[in-house]
């Protein structure tokens, strides 16, 4: 029992390596992601200009740019597989949940990648102010985690039907929605200047969304990865 | 079985007939709200509804993911799609009532957002099952995401006052709380609901034998 | 012993029935021949003995003495070679060969891979990406993650595919020393590779 549990993790870490070895010599999903946030961050900027904006604004804003590139650049982990005839391969090396572990944390990886550049850009262009940093920071990152999750789940979903391209936001977004719904308020308070209790039902929030998403995604992964 | 006698139907058809009636001519008009709280005969079934259908399509898709049995993707898909038609008819009729009670037709007031989320899960099923080309596949993938949405239903309950909350810091009159129904509003009410699930289970009836049949049209030619 | 046991197989896709009631048992040192037309279903009915693929009806089962061996737990005893299988063509031989040796929890053994790479006469080639390769090379690249872990079931769909005289040689080699203990299952329409198995499973449209 004990040794099985610990290839789940090792094998797991395998397939996230691989998959950021082979993502770093194609670069397919890190410029979808980062090509995306900019264009859309820039456009934004571009379009309201000198006006100051109220936190109420900025934190939806700084989200649909979050949520949004994530739906250009995280489906990839799986389409690839399943468009260069890889999945099979794969498929006959591990588990299905060693798979989705590696590619889930690969998800969580590119994402937060994307935040480290794009959520100072975001403040720094739109002159925001965060009142108080360590809640908005810890915000991000969990409800990233709960984003990431959902749209890993998803994406192997899609990836195995036909019409891939606009699949992903359409069945990700209803599903997303807690996450958003609190991340943008928690967000919001962060940005205003809050004490830690006061976003703590929505970091409560994102942490038991991001936990039931997880195992929900390690009991069916199984049904979508097996024809 | 009694249900496959057609007499209740038409005892149905009566009866649907009364509720109406009786909404319009028998209830007496609501405190505060006035003629316009009629609509809740109509607009509180078909929203009560939709949310039973999704409960049973998740139920379908469960037992469709343990048995790999063909007629409970059947149920799943037949009652999302009465689902979708309650849902619809729900958020119209909220809207109609949104815009004569707050001048507004939509205001992301925590029943119009939960209806609303209801109408995205239904139309993300049916875009799925459009993309997919085999039948295992659709059935299998769809069922996976039945349960998925399913299961995220109990955050909204907790969210989904939020979002009303900052959007509407000061909350309007929310109708359904405030009326205390008159005996003879509760009397419709209480008629129109029963005859409304009746409706829904005739029609959700239909359309599961309905596919049932297709089902055994496409085995017996695949022979 | 190991065996691979198929037991009244058939398969249907949407509505068109490809294959019914296909059965047989396959032991170590043995091995079979799936032939028939285009289209008759042999590369499904490889998905269904390497478990990719779950039968309509029928049973397939993968045993060691008694033992049925679970879907999850057969990785590391079967290989697969086939024209819908690919590699990771952005990685080298090298680094494909890496990965699916630690996947698969073996010691990464850089001797064994150049011993593999001269046998599949790839040699030279071990740390260039495997999209420079030409179809023949990187239809031997597929032999070298196959058997490099010494499969109890090796499974080859097509096994000549794209390989000239000197590359198909090579690989009626690798079949010859897999019957010797193991089991060797190929699908081919090749009369001359259908005489490899001493069992055959013909199947028609």
């Amino acid at each position: 029992m004990e040794k099985r549990r610990l290839s789940l993790i090792h094998n797991a870490y395998i397939v996230f390596l691989k998959d950021l070895h082979v993502e770093f010599r194609s670069r397919y999903a890190v410029n979808a992601i980062f090509l995306f946030a900019i264009t859309t961050l820039t456009a934004i900027s571009f379009s309201i200009g000198p006006i100051r904006l109220r936190s109420e604004i900025l934190s939806p804003l700084l989200w649909i740019i979050l949520f949004f590139s994530s739906m250009s650049g995280l489906a990839h982990i799986f389409v690839r597989e399943e468009e260069q005839q890889t999945a099979d391969t794969l498929r006959l090396l591990t588990t299905p949940n060693s798979i989705f572990l590696g590619k889930w944390f690969f998800n969580v990886i590119l994402l937060f990648s994307l935040e480290v550049l794009i959520v100072p850009v975001y403040l720094a262009m739109m002159g925001v102010q965060v009142n108080s940093p360590g809640s908005f920071l810890l915000i991000i990152i969990i409800g990233s985690i709960g984003i990431a999750s959902v749209a890993t789940l998803i994406a192997a979903i899609i990836s195995q039907a036909s019409a891939k391209g606009a699949l992903l936001a359409v069945l990700s977004f209803p599903i997303s929605l807690p996450v958003l719904i609190s991340g943008i308020h928690g967000t919001q308070l962060a940005m205003d200047g809050s004490t830690f209790a006061e976003t703590l039902s929505d970091l409560q929030i994102l942490f038991s969304f991001s936990i039931v998403i997880i195992t929900l995604s390690l009991l069916l992964f199984e049904f979508i990865w097996r024809k | 079985m009694i249900l496959d006698k057609s007499w209740w139907k038409y005892l149905l058809g009566l009866w649907m007939l009364l509720v109406i009636l009786g909404a319009f001519l028998y209830a007496p008009p609501a405190k505060g709200l006035g003629e316009t709280a009629r609509i809740i005969f109509f607009h509180v079934p078909t929203a009560w509804l939709a949310s039973l259908a999704f409960l049973i399509s998740a139920v379908g898709s469960l037992q469709y993911l343990r048995t790999q049995e063909k007629k409970y993707d059947i149920w799943a898909y037949s009652a999302a799609q009465i689902g979708l038609i309650f849902a619809i008819l729900a958020t119209v009729t909220g809207s109609i009532w949104a815009k004569k009670i707050w001048q507004s037709f939509w205001n992301w007031d925590p029943r119009e957002t939960s209806i609303f989320i209801l109408l995205l899960i239904y139309a993300a099923y049916f875009a799925l099952r459009s993309a997919i080309d085999i039948e295992e596949q659709k059935a299998k993938l769809s069922a996976v995401y039945s349960i998925i949405a399913f299961v995220t239903v109990p955050f909204f309950i907790f969210i989904i006052p939020r979002v009303y909350e900052s959007l509407h810091p000061d909350p309007l009159i929310n109708p359904e709380g405030e009326i205390k129904m008159d005996t003879r509003m509760l009397q419709v009410f209480i008629n129109s609901l029963l005859s409304f699930t009746l409706l829904f289970f005739w029609m959700l009836r239909l359309k599961i034998e309905t596919m049932k049949i297709y089902l055994k049209l496409d085995q017996s030619v695949s022979k | 012993m190991w065996c691979v046991e198929a037991t009244e197989i058939s398969q249907k896709f949407n509505r068109r029935r490809i294959f019914e009631a296909i059965s047989f048992k396959i032991s170590g040192g043995q091995s079979l021949a799936i032939t028939g037309p285009n289209g008759s279903g042999k590369t499904t009915l490889i998905k269904i003995i390497c478990q990719l693929l779950r039968p309509t009806s029928g049973k397939l089962l993968i045993r060691n003495e008694e033992r049925i061996i679970h879907p999850h737990q057969i990785y590391p005893y079967v290989g697969l070679v086939g024209p819908y299988l690919q590699l990771y063509n952005n990685l080298s031989a090298l680094e494909n060969y890496t990965f699916f040796a630690r996947i698969r929890g073996l010691t990464v053994d850089i001797q064994h891979f150049k011993q593999l790479m001269v046998r599949l006469g790839l040699q030279g080639r071990e740390f260039d990406e495997l999209r420079t390769y030409s179809s023949g090379m990187l239809q031997r690249m597929k032999y070298v993650v196959a058997i490099m872990h010494q499969p109890r079931i090796l499974i080859l769909d097509e096994p000549t595919a794209n390989l000239d005289e000197d590359g198909s040689e090579i690989i009626y080699g690798i079949m010859e020393d897999q019957k010797k203990e193991n089991i060797l299952i190929i699908a081919t329409n090749e009369p001359e590779e259908v005489k490899f198995g001493e069992e055959t499973v013909v199947l028609n449209p």
